[in-house]
């Protein structure tokens, strides 16, 4: 089953797909656009990869990584589908990031790879915005790389895990204004969903909400204010994000 | 902003009454911790020194009250203490002026960020950083009770011995300026904790040993460690 978490005339309302809008749990049917969309889960800890697809290392010059690059994001970067994200004036590589989001839900700790799937509660589609101009090698990705507000786009949907099979082979795709610029599948993952629940649960409790941003293969490109950016995973939803400019936050 | 229902800290009597949102760490904001560096600031991997805040997630699986018995993985012999001065947010914090910082902090908390010792700082080290109960959080005092969080004392005791002595300043970012600077790119939610950054010479704990933290003016922060797979209470349920 698809489920959304939507704000709509005073209220926040669990809805689920109807033709091309949404069928709120009580029954009103509305438009796409007439709703606020929320990421369609609560948000837990959020654990996002890098250099997890073999052709985006290369495509940034990395080598393939042993241990699995991880790094954290906060709550407050979150944002849903049709929401705004900002372009500084001064950036000149702002680039959009399609990942399939695995959320967690049976909690665990030490969990063995052949046991990791069973502790998957669905999926959703992140777009896992970057600003590379600001990148530095402290800590890197740093925060103000990677953790700025609006920059993890999560939805429009959750996904049961039980409505997608696995292993979890899946086609992503970005397109910019309606032109497809990136395209992976989740079988070419460098650490599978199982690595990273057992790599990151050995160190770790996951807890339900948590989400792992599994990565991103090649084809990340620049994107500009006024750009529509849509991140697309078969199954999954098509996600859609709109750059806007300074001006547009009295900056 | 999203409620962390984890959290089972107890109420404090001011606004935001209570911890429902993200600590995030600061890295090097100590200018000693970065000066001990010396030429490897600027060979690789890290090319210069830091520009911007180098800020990490204490993610909530690390979150625990005061009293806690925080559990060593399996494997390490020792956690390096760092003892923080956490600045607790109570209003919504987006473009602060570094001078309108008091209208957006609430009040203090003292903060052990426990961490596994290590002297590369290229890659975020999650796997460093956020084992379970990593992050021991005390009782938080309103903004009044330390009107110079810049220049407070930090005691930090092992077993009962002095251990590290140090205080709040000499920061390259001080508590204004480091918030002004975080704001800047990244909103903060009421309850959220955005810690001042540890001292050079932090000190080292092993399985067994207790830590108490004190920073004038705000009391002081009581904490234990436990081996791997030593029975313990959940780091996520506050004592008594």
């Amino acid at each position: 089953m698809k489920r959304a978490r939507v704000a709509y005339a005073g209220a926040f309302h669990e809805a689920t797909p109807h033709g091309g809008g949404l069928r709120l749990a009580d029954g009103r049917v509305v438009a796409e656009d007439a709703v606020v969309w929320l990421a369609p889960f609560e948000v837990g800890t959020i654990i996002a990869l890098g250099l997890n697809y073999a052709d985006h290392a290369k495509e940034l010059s990395f080598g393939k990584q042993e241990e699995p690059l991880v790094f954290l994001k906060g709550l407050g970067s979150v944002i849903g589908h049709r929401g705004q994200t900002r372009r500084p004036r001064d950036a000149t590589f702002m680039h959009y990031e399609c990942e399939l989001a695995v959320v967690i839900g049976v909690p665990g700790k030490g969990i063995a790879r052949a046991d990791a799937m069973g502790h998957v509660a669905g999926y959703t589609v992140a777009n896992d915005y970057a600003i590379r101009d600001y990148l530095e090698n402290w800590y890197r990705p740093n925060a103000r790389v990677k953790n700025r507000d609006g920059g993890t786009v999560l939805g429009p949907w959750f996904v049961d895990a039980a409505d997608i099979a696995t292993p979890v082979q899946l086609n992503l795709r970005t397109l910019v204004n309606g032109t497809v610029t990136q395209q992976g599948n989740s079988r070419d993952l460098v650490h599978d969903i199982p690595a990273l629940i057992e790599y990151l649960s050995g160190f770790m409790t996951l807890n339900p909400g948590d989400v792992i941003l599994t990565g991103t293969p090649e084809g990340v490109v620049n994107v500009n204010v006024g750009d529509e950016v849509v991140t697309e995973i078969e199954g999954i939803g098509r996600l859609s994000n709109f750059i806007v400019d300074d001006a547009t936050f009295g900056r | 902003m999203i409620s962390n229902p984890f959290v089972p800290f107890a109420p404090f009597a001011f606004a935001p009454y209570r911890l429902s949102g993200t600590v995030y760490g600061v890295l090097l904001n100590h200018a000693p911790a970065l000066a001990a560096l010396g030429a490897k600031a600027n060979e690789a991997p890290y090319k210069a020194p830091p520009k911007a805040p180098v800020l990490y997630v204490k993610p909530r699986n690390t979150l625990a009250a005061a009293g806690t018995q925080t559990q060593l993985p399996v494997g390490v012999e020792t956690l390096q203490v760092g003892a923080n001065l956490g600045m607790v947010i109570g209003r919504t914090a987006s473009r602060v002026p570094a001078q309108d910082w008091a209208s957006f902090v609430a009040g203090y908390a003292i903060v052990d960020d426990l961490s596994v010792s290590h002297d590369s700082f290229y890659r975020p080290s999650v796997r460093f950083k956020a084992l379970d109960g990593s992050c021991v959080i005390g009782k938080p005092v309103p903004l009044e009770r330390a009107p110079n969080p810049d220049a407070l004392a930090v005691r930090v005791w092992v077993d009962g011995a002095l251990a590290h002595r140090t205080d709040t300043g000499q920061r390259i970012r001080p508590l204004a300026q480091l918030l002004a600077d975080v704001t800047d790119f990244m909103t903060l939610a009421p309850g959220d904790i955005l810690l001042l950054g540890t001292s050079h010479g932090a000190t080292n704990v092993r399985a067994g040993q207790r830590v108490v933290i004190e920073i004038d003016g705000l009391g002081r922060l009581e904490h234990t460690l436990v081996a791997a797979g030593a029975p313990h209470d959940h780091p996520m349920e506050p004592h008594a």
